[in-house]
């Protein structure tokens, strides 16, 4: 039989986390850098983490540089000015050192990864898992055929102390401490995340995991990542994340650089659901070398307020960059996100896709960027940027901007506004669906083209995922 | 029991009675056309027996199987057997046919079965063929960018898949090519039988040649003025609405 049946979503979908993540456990951390931010604080993560000087002087002048740079009000929600530095916590763990099995894990860590489902698809479809519990991995491990091959995958810490001359080369190098003001407060506090590196011709052929938790209140998650993929290598790279719902803010905000090198390949995999009293400020960017690919797939569904921008830097020829997203914004949630694609190279091409969702008060921005300099011969870019409207509240806002020069590139932009009517919903719920389900139909049918673009196991989490928001948008 | 009952239904559409004082019993196994002339209010009443929140039912009662269907949502509705062919159906963008019939037949099971995919695949494959549509379309978008006749056939599509207790169909016949017309009509009749009773609103007699009543009602003004067999439906053909309008005025 026929072409035309559907592909099958497997039943035995592989869920990052069944219980939305609201759940959490008490609070028992060895090391703790109090609260607020300061000199001090620096050193004192700095202290635990024994670092060396070079590391030491990289934060405390990434602190200065914090400090001077002003909030960005005007480009984004006026809810940063809702963030108090001075109450959050920047440090928090059970130790430096993260276990290599899930049975050295502490209880009531090792019951939340495994209630977020994370051991289960380490064993099903996961060539390695790193799970960070608010600020260090707790559990690093990685199947021993690709250490034998020479690939490494361990937190940034480890990173940083067992692999100095790799490390030291690329990080802060796609993303200068000074980008932003995130990314300053980033690289002044930054713990955890994962430092990856594939050697040349080697190709991890599943995906590398990392799963990031927030346990405490007033808590601020800052995760520094840097993969590096050698010449001719491939590696896939899937990040989860949740916190439990708090009344008071918290703060994540990451840093990752990829760097891939001649004819490599990365692609990396977000699946954003924090719940909805964080802000998710995140920094991320890649570098692509001659023939390289950096793909970027990113869903944010969940948090306060987020903002963030996957970027692409296309260094060599015959580079190619692409982002694809999809943001869902319900009921009093900001989802900023976009993409950035700089083309420094000649026969350079990029894509970005982007979907977005606004549900009731839920606004959803996109803002893009394209630079193709006028010395550059046989560049193209294509965007795409559609939006879907949920109940007439919603908004939803397109910044594109495109700086092309030169008569031998080319770019396309198309952008839609399409809204979900109360007819359509009428003519769904007529056939049986209830209110929830017509939602999540038309959500689905929304960014179905996309989905498909996505690793299995992400896009039947993510299908779950946009279920979940759409039973909750409705009363 | 009878299946739809309706008694003395009132109905307003934005304030405005539109619907007026209408009682209409269709029982299982049995074929009833409404006509009417445009706007004396068929879709209203349809579209506010399935629940649609614009029409607002000030007065009377409607059963479906005894279940009083005024206080329950659309979806309940539907799942009680309840089905409405549009007059105008939805698009539903990037849902597929199949995918989209799967989840209706999916929300009428329990929390726990799960549809079988291979036995789904095989009956509408059996239906489509039934209503001679191409197989390529349970990939296409529900109803997106359809000829007005591809839209109606899947309309019946739905139906033949979903075995309400009643239909209601709503013009169905409008939009349709003369072989369509007769496509469609073979598939409703072989779907008629004890347990499906149609409420079928329709302009014209052409169609009723092909499915035939039981009864025929016509609406004039939001109430029923005459009813009778068949041969009504003939008789208006031959001498328009104008004849009942005087018959009403004359009463
Ligand atoms: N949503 C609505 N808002 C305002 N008026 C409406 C609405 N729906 C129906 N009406 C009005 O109610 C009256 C009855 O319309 P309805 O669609 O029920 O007629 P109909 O009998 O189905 O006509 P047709 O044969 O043309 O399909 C019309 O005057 C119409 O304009
Ligand atoms: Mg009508």
């Amino acid at each position: 039989m026929p072409a035309t049946i559907e592909k099958e979503t497997s039943s035995e979908s592989i869920a990052i986390d069944r219980d939305i993540g609201n759940f959490k456990y008490k609070e028992d951390y060895s090391y703790d850098a109090g609260t607020g931010l300061s000199e001090k604080t620096v050193e004192y993560i700095s202290n635990v983490k024994n670092e060396e000087e070079w590391v030491r002087d990289f934060r405390l002048k990434a602190l200065k540089i914090f400090e001077s740079k002003p909030t960005p009000t005007h480009w984004a929600s006026k809810d940063l000015e809702n963030i108090d530095y001075s109450k959050i916590r920047y440090y928090l763990s059970k130790g430096q050192q993260p276990s290599r099995t899930w049975d050295e894990v502490p209880d009531d860590v090792k019951e939340t990864f495994e209630r977020l489902g994370i051991p289960e698809q380490e064993r099903k479809f996961l060539a390695g898992v790193e799970a960070q519990f608010d600020s260090e991995a707790a559990y690093s491990n990685m199947k021993t055929k690709l250490a034998e091959e020479g690939v490494i995958f361990v937190g940034s810490t480890e990173g940083l102390k067992e692999h100095p001359e790799i490390f030291r080369k690329f990080f802060g190098k796609v993303i200068p401490t000074g980008d932003n003001k995130f990314s300053a407060l980033n690289s002044a506090v930054f713990s955890g995340g994962s430092f990856i590196y594939v050697p040349p011709g080697v190709h991890v052929k599943q995906p590398l995991q990392a799963y990031f938790r927030i346990n405490a209140e007033n808590f601020g998650q800052f995760e520094r990542t840097l993969i590096i993929a050698d010449e001719g290598s491939e590696v896939t790279y899937m990040e989860g994340c949740t916190a439990p719902k708090f009344e008071t803010t918290t703060l994540h905000s990451a840093v990752v650089e990829l760097v891939a090198m001649k004819g490599a390949r990365i692609q990396y995999i977000t699946v954003q659901n924090w719940s909805e009293n964080v802000f998710n400020l995140v920094t991320k960017r890649g570098m692509a070398m001659e023939d390289a690919t950096i793909k970027w797939i990113d869903c944010n569904i969940g948090s306060r307020l987020t903002m963030k921008y996957p970027g692409v830097i296309l260094k060599g020829r015959g580079a190619r960059g692409e982002v694809l997203s999809i943001a869902l914004a319900n009921d009093g949630q900001h989802q900023d996100t976009g993409a950035k694609m700089i083309h420094a190279a000649n026969d350079t091409t990029s894509n970005i896709i982007a979907k977005s969702i606004s549900v009731g008060t839920g606004r959803s921005s996109y803002r893009g960027l394209v630079q193709m300099p006028k010395h550059l011969k046989n560049c193209k870019n294509n965007t795409e940027c559609d939006a879907l409207l949920i109940n007439t509240n919603s908004r939803t806002d397109t910044y594109p901007a495109i700086n092309v020069r030169g008569d031998g590139n080319s770019v396309q932009h198309e952008a839609s506004v399409s809204k979900v009517s109360a007819e359509q919903i009428f003519y769904m719920q007529q056939r049986g669906l209830s209110e929830a389900q017509a939602m999540s139909l038309a959500v689905n049918g929304f960014v179905n083209d996309l989905i498909r673009e996505f690793p299995m196991e992400y896009s039947v989490e993510l299908k779950r995922l946009i279920d979940l928001q759409m039973e909750g948008s409705v009363g | 029991m009878s299946s739809l009952d309706l008694r003395n239904l009132k109905i307003n559409v934005g304030g405005k009675p539109i619907v007026k004082d209408f009682s209409l019993t269709v029982p299982k196994g049995e074929v009833h056309a409404l006509m009417g002339p445009n706007g004396s209010g068929k879709s209203t009443l349809a579209k506010a027996l399935a629940g649609h929140e614009d029409y607002e039912i000030v007065g009377g009662e409607a059963f479906l199987n005894g279940q009083n269907i005024l206080e329950m949502e659309t979806d309940e509705i539907s799942r009680a057997g309840l089905f409405m062919a549009f007059q105008y159906p939805s698009e539903i963008p990037g849902v597929s046919i199949a995918n989209f019939i799967r989840a209706a037949l999916t929300a009428r099971l329990a929390e726990n079965e799960e549809l079988d995919a291979a036995q789904y695949y095989r009956r509408l494959y059996e239906k489509m063929d039934l209503l001679k549509i191409d197989r390529k379309f349970t990939a296409r978008s529900v109803n997106e960018g359809f000829s007005g006749g591809e839209k109606k056939r899947c309309e019946i599509l739905q139906m033949a898949m979903l075995q309400p207790q009643i239909a209601i169909m709503d013009e169905t016949d409008s939009g349709l090519d003369i072989d369509a017309l007769r496509i469609v009509s073979e598939g409703v009749n072989t779907m008629r039988g004890p347990n499906l009773g149609i409420l079928l609103i329709t302009h014209y007699q052409r169609l009723l040649e092909y499915i035939v009543p039981d009864r025929v009602h016509v609406m004039w003004d939001g109430r029923i003025v005459r009813s009778g067999g068949k041969n009504l439906a003939l008789e208006l053909e031959e001498k328009g609405y104008d004849w009942v309008k005087e018959e009403v005025a004359a009463v």
